[in-house]
């Protein structure tokens, strides 16, 4: 988006490319301009105005390429244009990034930083600053906006539970608690951590309760002048759900579990039919590896019916067919994957690993499950993200202190850029995806 | 001449004798600390790969937090157990295989001093 003043500049400025410069000048101007005394005048008045609107057309700055990283050392993240492949400004004060993600508003003016500290910020890509900043919490690990883009919801871990904001000041609009671990009134209660937090469609936001095996949907009612978040709680849907995903079409929210093999999957469409669980048995009779780094789930891979998810405990991505939630293969792979990514056409999966195998990737073949290239960016790759048509990856190397930018059709790297400590890279076309 | 041979023997048996604790007993002694080399990269390990769980300032995550506060009531020993063993049925993993005991002692005394914070 552009704002409606930089709109009108740029239209002008277009037309001037095509217009002759002496038609821009209306005919009544003309006459003042050729005889009368005040000609001077006019003509100080336009050279002002042509070189405002150059001053102006210079500075407009349309977000649908842009992105934020996160530089986690320091609290501050850059924000980076995708067709320049460039950094263009540095947003500091921001917190603990140390765990940090990002949302979008609808309109991709603001990034929604949520901090490790309990920070939440609003920054304005426009301006390269901040609009709003809030310490909702003692500690928190993740959010996601509403489909109307009305609220920002994030999950905490201390106190355990969801704050849902507006996302327009950030003031709170409803505050969730999480179950309770303890009942003694005499200690300090003590409430689930709040993981996989979700946007639904119909404005609905779906979490995990790490310690109490849960999972909530909150629904907002607006009925009768009567507005609030209703919940609805699925219990034992298996042991410490770590993180969870919702797919593309937004229907099916799953949650990985930590504490037992497999994963809980939920119908949004057809939640009376509880929570099932899938693939319960994937990691049975085997020995489990131990895991340096939880995977994460946001990113999920999804190429054509298949989802390509990392194991726990594994060397391997899982291959599960999302008609049947049946597992069809196992992938094995170069360490503990962290982030398995899909190509945005679905042909190519990119897996990250957890330490100590963290200073490689590999690429899958959707077609045969072939690693079809393997590579070492650097030591420590934290994250990876395709532009939204697949042209470009864009990974982070945190002890390198920089970002790597790679053409996926050749795996050639197109461009490097320094970063302080880069953890999460997060584009604008998020804004318009279901679940984030 | 004697009395410089039972010095002598003084310091060796004394330092035999604190070796062998060293052995044993974690937190007594000091004496086998890593590089410096070595602490600096276990003090990154700490700060950012211990941190993706337990936060970057160890303030907590999923994993607890580990500040000075937090752990003054734990044993030394039950800080290096936890290190190089984990703690199953819940997502802290053993680091043995990766970090030597001597390393994970290191930490926990770290920890315990509170250099990090």
């Amino acid at each position: 988006m552009v704002s409606t003043t930089a709109k009108n500049w740029s239209h002008r400025m277009s037309l001037s490319t095509t217009v002759k410069q002496s038609d821009l000048i209306p005919k009544g101007f003309t006459k003042y301009f050729k005889h009368s005394i005040y000609s001077p005048l006019l003509l100080t008045f336009f050279i002002i105005s042509l070189s405002a609107c150059q001053l102006q057309n210079h500075q407009l700055r349309p977000t649908g390429d842009l992105g934020v990283i996160i530089e986690r050392a320091t609290g501050s993240v850059q924000v980076v244009n995708t067709t320049q492949q460039e950094p263009l400004a540095k947003v500091d004060k921001l917190g603990d990034l140390s765990h940090a993600s990002v949302v979008f508003s609808r309109d991709q003016r603001y990034a929604y930083v949520f901090a490790r500290d309990g920070g939440l910020t609003k920054v304005d890509l426009l301006q390269d600053k901040i609009d709003h900043r809030i310490i909702q919490s003692g500690n928190s690990i993740g959010g996601a906006i509403s489909q109307n883009g009305k609220w920002i919801a994030v999950s905490n871990y201390t106190p355990g539970g969801i704050k849902i904001f507006s996302s327009d000041t950030l003031e709170l609009a409803a505050d969730i608690t999480a179950t309770p671990l303890n009942t003694s009134t005499e200690k300090k209660a003590i409430y689930s951590k709040v993981v996989g937090l979700v946007d639904a469609p119909g404005n609905r936001f779906v979490f995990s309760l790490f310690d109490t095996n849960e999972i909530w949907v909150a629904d907002y009612i607006n009925q009768d002048n009567n507005k609030k978040w209703e919940i609805q709680k699925f219990t034992n849907i298996g042991k410490q759900p770590y993180d969870a995903l919702i797919t593309p079409s937004g229907r099916y929210y799953i949650a990985g579990l930590f504490g037992e093999s497999g994963f809980a999957l939920l119908d949004l469409w057809h939640l009376e039919k509880g929570v099932q669980r899938i693939l319960p048995n994937y990691n049975n009779n085997k020995q489990t590896l131990p895991v340096y780094k939880m995977p994460h789930l946001e990113g999920w891979a999804v190429a054509g019916r298949y989802a390509f998810v990392p194991a726990v405990g594994q060397h391997s991505i899982l291959v599960i067919d999302t008609d049947s939630w049946q597992q069809v293969a196992t992938i094995p792979v170069h360490g503990q994957p962290v982030f398995a990514v899909a190509r945005p056409d679905g042909r190519q999966v990119w897996v990250n690993f957890a330490y100590p195998n963290n200073d490689t990737i590999q690429v899958i073949n959707t077609e045969n499950y072939h690693i079809i290239h393997q590579f070492k960016p650097g030591p420590a790759v934290l994250h990876m993200s395709f532009t939204p048509k697949g042209e470009q990856l864009w990974l982070s190397v945190r002890d390198n202190n920089e970002v790597q930018v790679y053409d996926p059709a050749t795996f050639k790297k197109s461009t490097t850029f320094p970063a302080n400590s880069p953890s999460g890279i997060f584009f604008t076309s998020r804004a318009h995806q279901i679940g984030l | 001449m004697v009395r410089r041979f039972s010095s002598s023997f003084t310091l060796f048996f004394s330092l035999t004798l604190m070796t062998n604790s060293s052995l044993f007993a974690y937190g007594e002694t000091n004496h086998r600390t890593p590089s410096i080399k070595k602490q600096q990269e276990l003090l990154h390990l700490l700060k950012q790969d211990c941190g993706s769980c337990h936060g970057m300032l160890l303030k907590g995550g999923l994993g607890p937090p580990l500040l000075v506060k937090d752990l003054e009531n734990k044993p030394i020993e039950l800080i290096i157990n936890t290190i190089l063993y984990g703690r199953p049925g819940t997502a802290m993993p053993p680091w043995q295989g990766l970090l030597s005991t001597q390393d994970a002692t290191w930490l926990a005394q770290q920890l315990k001093t509170g250099v990090i914070e």
